[in-house]
């Protein structure tokens, strides 16, 4: 690595050293071609030179089958090529749905990150190795990209809406975490770790910097400061859509559409209530933004998702 | 002129009038060409130093020659101005004005004053860049992705859109001056498939310019409407999208980097059967898949954004649309190559700047399907790999082929000869330097060096040096054709009519051509590259 000059980055994943291996390949294949065609360049520009006394007689103008032959292979090979990145690429845009969340809010130059009991880091990110971890992320002003090289994964962190990203770590280490996306002065300022340790150590740690609430009791305050309560509670007569058991349900709202509920559903009705009014209420709910922020509204998020389908608002677990 | 014109020759479009006035009132084709030449070249050098900069910074780890905001300011002026200023117009509006009109035996082009106000929309556009960067600059990357350009960003952002659009009207005006100009201007007997590649190229260009350049204008407007009346388009806390900005810029900035590499094509599709003797191998398919990538350009804008989060089926379908773009530019190169089998292959400037363009354009066309394949560019996006592919293509494309064209045009245009064999050398440091510059970058890109970094981390600190190494090579490379064909002006020697025997009609009027282009009508029935290697040229 000091020397900077191998060709490969340390890779911490098996969907790293999966990239690694078409990357591979395609190094291979370019050298190959460029071997063919820089090499008959230089043989014809050497042997048809204007001075060789060499028999020139009926050049061909075209070839017919020549000509669709070198068609057809490249576009053969590019197929298979095209098959073989979109299955890695289908792979790691769907996190398995037993990943650990993690909560990071990219803001002008830093990464701020949650973890699942709210310890909370800046420019950090613990994980545990031999776990499917999914960050989802959003971000307080311009676009970020979150970029982990040992990982060959990036996804862009963008305001206004949640983008996820997940990995698998099976190398304990430190590993470097960029802002890949321009995002102003400090862009190349804007970089951290991503700390993978054993399960065990990763527990310990976690335990360690316990001191803050969790991030679904953060949420639960929150929700009670603002009043959230006040509609949203079983107990409530305001008439007000009941939220436990809220993420992945299937949601009817009033204009006849329907959706899934996911994080972005929630920040939206949070920060653009009359957006997507759920079926069978009436659009009363005030906009809160400007009194949340970001990291504020996820752990809101955090508390409905800790809520049980058989409790009811309100209620603390 | 030191030696008398014969008496009954027609005046040469140089001589029909001297002043300054007479150059920026014309309406021939010719002399607006060389208004090009001159403006653009001035871009060029602005937008290298720029670079140098850039470089220059980039030789430590830290924070040494610049800071932070002229960096950024420094990125984005070399963007700005390369691509706008300098790319885009380069070979159409020079050769396209200069040779397009002579190579199918037109006077001129089919509009004159029209190819005139381009010309003062794209000098007007740069005067606003200009003016950007002298009150400050602009920091925003030459993508001004939003909501950083919308809202967050301090600098002159509007005055520099204003001047990107200006210069987008010329581009609209001169292709579809370009269109007409083919359609209808046309010498007797020249059919579709009698044109010059090149003339197909710059069609195929013009094309692009007139579908897509209004895209981008009504986007920098929309642009500017949320930077200034904060009407909420792509900053979601006014309630827009931002990746609409993107989708919306890279339809049309996609389809700009043909326009950048299309007319490259045509002019290595003159160079090389010229230099090889040898009529283009498989004509109509060249032909065909210039049509072939003009028309698929359109409609690979999304892999700019696959870790963007746009949805995974929309990344798989411009993925695999991406790998179909290829392989037209495949068969050109194949095409190219087979053209040399059996022709009598000398090595002029022209030639070399032609060979040196396909095998880049190979390089950056085999990196290209590293950037289609999903898996690789979400690794490699946003990082210096990404960078190096589109020098390769741009710089290690383009510009080769813009220096080509300049080399084998020079006597047509100026009824001089360049001094060959500093010619020769320069081709040849431009060819190193250009190799030594872009190469590494490549390498840092997949060891995870993200682009637009001002500072980075030590392990890239050995690949960033070679690369700055390669661009003070680079620098010399470009400096040399400044000087020797500025000194050819006047020391050259005088050009005959056709110093290469080449077979374009171009060739059959006088050099420097008459204002009026021909004397008579000239025949356009012949084929296109109808070469020999037997008919040797005299050098």
């Amino acid at each position: 690595m000091s020397a900077g000059l191998t060709l490969l980055p340390p890779s911490a994943s098996a969907a790293a050293r999966g990239t690694d291996a078409l990357f591979l390949t395609l190094v291979g294949l370019s050298a190959l071609l460029t071997c063919i065609f820089v090499g008959l360049i230089v043989i014809f520009c050497y042997r048809y030179r204007r001075s060789a006394r060499i028999n020139r007689d009926n050049p061909p103008s075209h070839a017919r089958g020549l000509e669709a032959a070198w068609t057809i292979a490249p576009l053969l090979l590019f197929l298979v090529l095209f098959a073989w990145a979109a299955r890695d690429y289908a792979v790691q845009s769907r996190p398995p749905k037993d990943a650990m969340q993690i909560f990071v809010v990219a803001k002008q130059w830093m990464w701020k990150a949650e973890q699942p009991n709210g310890r909370r880091e800046i420019n950090e990110i613990h994980i545990p190795v031999n776990t499917p971890v999914k960050l989802i992320m959003t971000s307080q002003d311009v676009i970020h990209s979150l970029f982990v090289p040992a990982f060959r994964n990036k996804r862009d962190v963008v305001p206004g809406r949640y983008s996820t990203i997940w990995f698998l770590a099976d190398r304990a280490g430190e590993y470097l975490l960029l802002c890949a996306e321009y995002c102003g002065t400090d862009h190349a300022e804007m970089k951290g770790r991503v700390i993978a340790m054993q399960p065990e150590d990763y527990a310990r740690w976690l335990e360690d910097g316990a001191t803050h609430p969790g991030l679904a009791e953060r949420g639960f305050r929150l929700f009670r400061e603002h009043g959230c309560m006040g509609c949203h509670a079983a107990a409530s007569t305001v008439h007000a859509p009941e939220l436990s058991g809220l993420l992945g349900r299937r949601v009817h709202l009033s204009d006849g559409r329907n959706l899934i509920a996911d994080e972005n559903y929630v920040h939206d009705s949070i920060m653009e209530p009359q957006k997507d009014v759920v079926a069978g209420y009436d659009p009363i709910m005030p906009s809160f933004k400007g009194q949340l922020d970001e990291e504020e509204i996820m752990a809101i998020i955090e508390y409905i998702r800790a809520l049980n389908p058989d409790q009811t608002t309100g209620e603390r677990r | 002129m030191s030696t008398p014109l014969p008496a009954t020759a027609a005046p040469s479009y140089l001589h029909d009038g001297y002043s300054l006035w007479s150059w920026i009132t014309s309406h021939d084709h010719k002399r607006i060409a060389i208004l090009y030449a001159v403006s653009i070249t001035a871009f060029f050098f602005i937008g290298a130093v720029a670079a140098g900069l850039i470089r220059l910074e980039l030789v430590t780890p830290a924070a040494d020659a610049v800071d932070a905001d002229t960096y950024n300011r420094l990125f984005t002026a070399h963007g700005v101005i390369m691509v706008w200023m300098f790319l885009i117009p380069s070979i159409p509006s020079v050769f396209g004005n200069f040779a397009l009109a002579l190579m199918i035996g037109a006077r001129d082009l089919a509009f004159p004053r029209l190819n005139l106000l381009s010309w003062y929309l794209y000098a007007g556009g740069g005067l606003f860049t200009i003016a950007a960067l002298l009150l400050g600059g602009v920091d925003t990357g030459w993508t001004f992705y939003t909501p950083y350009s919308s809202i967050f960003s301090n600098s002159h952002v509007i005055m520099t859109l204003l001047g990107v659009l200006i210069v987008g009207f010329s581009s609209i005006l001169t292709g579809l001056n370009f269109i007409v100009t083919v359609h209808t201007l046309r010498a007797p007997g020249m059919g579709w498939f009698k044109l010059p590649l090149f003339v197909w190229a710059i069609y195929a260009t013009s094309v692009i310019l007139v579908l897509a350049t209004p895209v981008l204008a009504i986007t920098l407007l929309l642009l500017a409407a949320e930077r200034i009346f904060h009407i909420g388009l792509f900053n979601p806390a006014l309630g827009g999208d931002p990746l609409l900005f993107q989708h919306l810029f890279w339809f049309y900035s996609h389809p700009a980097v043909y326009i950048m590499i299309l007319p490259a094509m045509g002019v290595a599709s003159e160079i090389i059967p010229c230099f090889a003797r040898k009529r283009v191998f498989g004509y109509k398919f060249m032909a065909f898949a210039i049509i072939g990538i003009a028309v698929i350009s359109f409609l690979v804008w999304g892999h700019h954004m696959f870790v963007s989060g746009q949805s995974v089926y929309a990344s798989m379908v411009f993925s695999v649309l991406s790998f179909m773009v290829a392989v037209p530019s495949a068969i050109k190169v194949f095409n190219w190559t087979a053209t040399l089998h059996k022709g009598s292959i000398s090595f002029t400037a022209p030639m070399l700047y032609a060979l040196g363009f396909v095998i880049l354009f190979l390089q950056g066309g085999l990196t290209g399907l590293f950037l289609a394949s999903l898996s690789i560019d979400v690794h490699v996006t946003d990082t210096y790999f990404v960078v190096a592919h589109f020098h390769y293509i741009m710089v290690g494309g383009s510009v080769m082929a813009y220096l080509g064209a300049v080399h084998y045009w020079w006597p047509k245009m100026t009824g001089r000869m360049y001094a060959e064999s500093w010619a020769r050398v320069a081709a040849l440091i431009i060819f190193a330097g250009f190799n030594l510059t872009f190469f590494p970058q490549y390498l840092l890109g997949y060891e995870g060096m993200p682009r637009r970094y001002h500072t980075y981390p030590d392990q890239f600190q050995v690949l960033n040096i070679l690369s700055s190494s390669g661009a003070a090579v680079l620098a010399i490379g470009y400096m040399l054709p400044l000087l020797y064909l500025f000194w050819s002006l006047w020391q050259g020697k005088h050009a005959p009519d056709n110093p290469w025997q080449a077979t374009g009609l171009e060739w059959q009027t006088s050099s420097p051509p008459p204002v009026h282009n021909f004397d008579h009508l000239p025949d356009g029935s012949a084929e296109p590259y109808d070469y020999t290697p037997d008919r040797a040229v005299q050098q």
